[in-house]
């Protein structure tokens, strides 16, 4: 029933490419550090890797991580391939919440305030969308409700800009609302890595009931399914990775769509298969994108959710060209 | 020998009686059918058998055990359910489609040898094994249809029971899948079916239950079960039953009234 030693090979290709990215993610930048000074902690440019570079790397690599697993669990629950976090308003409902922090002046200070807004705004997300969706969960009324979903946290995102208390509170906002891994600190890394690791264990395990729900709800549970507790591990799961990652990095779409969706022919479509590919090919995506905004020459660096939102507008449209031919 | 009932069941969807006080018993080793006319409440009373649907009132259950109160994971072990065409989300292959018929078996380590000897024996009772490595979305209705019933045989359930099974195979494939019903009976399993074509169940089933509005409207042995009378106060129907060359003939003749 499956064929264990693709999967694993496309896991190691999948780990291979992460490894040679994490490499160059490290080597890129502004300015060139010889070999020879990664070893040398007296060379100041030590420094520049280990101190600077390094939690950038590790943290692009567990918000990747998140976002791609994230994105391949909420593809396997609906059943629709164009589900994620972001198209479906979880991650605007994390923004919305760490927004919120940030506006009554609390996220500021204290970096786990903004987090447990970020997730504490998720979790309601994935709950509303699941009581919006409701049990006739079809590919549309998932749509529809990640619009509403979407919409409700534009609208108060814009109402604490608009009375945000003073310009630096609406520039604070609006910088970190456009996603970025620029000049995070190793207290990012620290607080975020261990949520989403978390977060990603609990996703894992709805792997089986995911498989199951390929025949729909009635058919999961005639199988024996508890989709009661798959729901809880799902939100909770959903709430701790795309809270966390958007709570240390802001908004970076797509990343949630593309990857599981490139990846799903490689592991026979099983959708419980895809979440640990999707977990590794999202966090190479994630460092790829980042090496690229670092490297692209410009006055000011691009930010990577403006960067991933470039990549992925013109892919969703290819997907839903495609879903439109498939279906017509 | 294992026994799968409904006792007193009355079920209501959006205010309106789906069924009333319908009780059943059925005894492993044989077929059943269940026929009526749409909205009689067939697929109704096969959820609540199957323990995926709480009655109002009354109760399913399995060997003397409330089916509601078994854990889902036993249940699903004992009691194979086939909904009507159910979605196919993934373009999946034939043999994972299967092998998800073992679901309720997996432990933490996924699928063992026996579990994948499972999926191969289900896949040959049912003959589905020449396309094993085919995507579903590439499969016909009929071929679809048979690999549903190789996914719900994997599981090696003590009872199956299979809403609209027949729907869109062939005449041949139809036959085919009834041998195979009556194969798992002589085995000793318990199989309840709804099915449209009044014929096919004469022929197929051991027994015949004749559902009218959410009530039993007749019951017992085919030739009992399904009389002109009975066919003409269900479906409203002029019916002739004659003996033909394979077992009984059910002919509509005509609309009443």
């Amino acid at each position: 029933m499956t064929r264990p030693l693709p999967r694993l090979l496309l896991i190691a290709g999948l780990v291979a490419a992460m490894l040679l990215l994490v490499g160059l993610s490290l080597m890129a930048g502004r300015v060139r550090v010889p070999f020879s000074a990664w070893t040398d902690t007296a060379d100041p440019r030590w420094a520049i890797i280990f101190a600077l570079r390094l939690p950038r790397t590790l943290l692009g690599l567990a918000v990747g991580a998140a976002l791609g697993m994230s994105g391949a669990a909420m593809q396997g629950y609906t059943r629709n391939p164009l589900a994620d976090p972001g198209v479906l308003g979880v991650s605007a409902m994390a923004a919305f919440g760490a927004v919120m922090t940030l506006y009554l002046g609390a996220g500021a200070s204290q970096n786990w305030v903004t987090a447990g807004g970020a997730m504490a705004g998720a979790l309601a997300g994935v709950a509303m969308l699941m009581a919006l969706s409701g049990r006739a969960s079809s590919t549309l009324t998932f749509i529809l409700a990640g619009v509403v979903l979407n919409t409700v946290a534009a609208a108060g995102v814009s109402l604490a800009l608009s009375l945000a208390p003073s310009p630096w509170a609406v520039s604070l906002i609006v910088n970190w609302l456009m996603g970025s891994l620029a000049d995070r600190s190793v207290e990012d890394l620290r607080l975020a890595a261990p949520l989403i690791a978390l977060g990603c264990g609990l996703l894992l395990l709805t792997a089986r009931a995911l498989d199951a729900l390929t025949l729909g709800e009635t058919g999961a549970r005639s199988l024996g399914v508890n989709l009661a507790a798959t729901r809880w591990l799902l939100a909770v799961g959903l709430a701790l990775t795309a809270g966390a990652s958007v709570a240390v990095t802001g908004v970076i779409g797509f990343v949630g769509l593309v990857t599981p969706h490139m990846l799903r022919p490689f592991v026979g479509a099983r959708p419980g298969a895809l979440l640990i590919p999707s977990a590794v090919g999202g966090a190479a995506l994630v460092l790829a994108a980042d090496i690229a905004v670092r490297m692209t020459p410009s006055a000011g660096e691009v930010k990577l959710g403006v960067a991933m939102a470039a990549l992925g507008g013109p892919f969703f449209l290819v997907l839903l060209l495609s879903m439109r031919r498939r279906m017509a | 020998m294992s026994t799968l009932g409904l006792a007193g069941v009355h079920v209501s969807l959006g205010g309106a009686p789906v069924l009333r006080d319908v009780s059943l018993a059925f005894a492993a080793g044989s077929v059943t059918a269940v026929v009526g006319p749409n909205g009689a409440g067939k697929t109704t009373l096969l959820s609540c058998l199957a323990g995926l649907r709480a009655p109002g009132r009354g109760a399913a259950s399995l060997d003397g055990e409330p089916v509601l109160t078994i854990p889902s994971r036993r249940r699903a072990r004992r009691i194979g359910y086939l909904e009507q065409s159910p979605e196919i989300a993934w373009a999946v292959d034939v043999r994972t489609l299967t092998g998800l018929g073992r679901t309720p078996y997996l432990g933490a380590l996924g699928p063992t040898a026996e579990d994948c000897a499972a999926v191969e024996a289900a896949m040959a009772q049912a003959a589905v094994q020449d396309f094993a490595d085919r995507s579903v979305a590439s499969l016909s209705g009929g071929e679809r249809g048979r690999v549903l019933i190789a996914r719900a045989l994997a599981g090696d359930p003590a009872w199956l029971l299979a809403d609209e099974p027949l729907a869109g195979l062939d005449p041949g494939h139809q036959l085919d899948a009834a041998a195979l019903f009556r194969r798992l009976a002589v085995e000793g399993r318990g199989v309840v079916v709804t099915l449209h074509d009044l014929t096919l169940a004469a022929r197929m089933a051991d027994r015949v239950v004749v559902l009218s509005a959410g009530a039993v409207a007749a019951d017992g042995p085919p030739r009992q079960a399904l009389t002109p009378e009975v066919l003409a106060r269900v479906y409203g129907v002029e019916a002739r039953l004659s003996e033909g060359a394979a077992g009984l003939l059910v002919e509509i003749s005509g609309r009443l009234g």
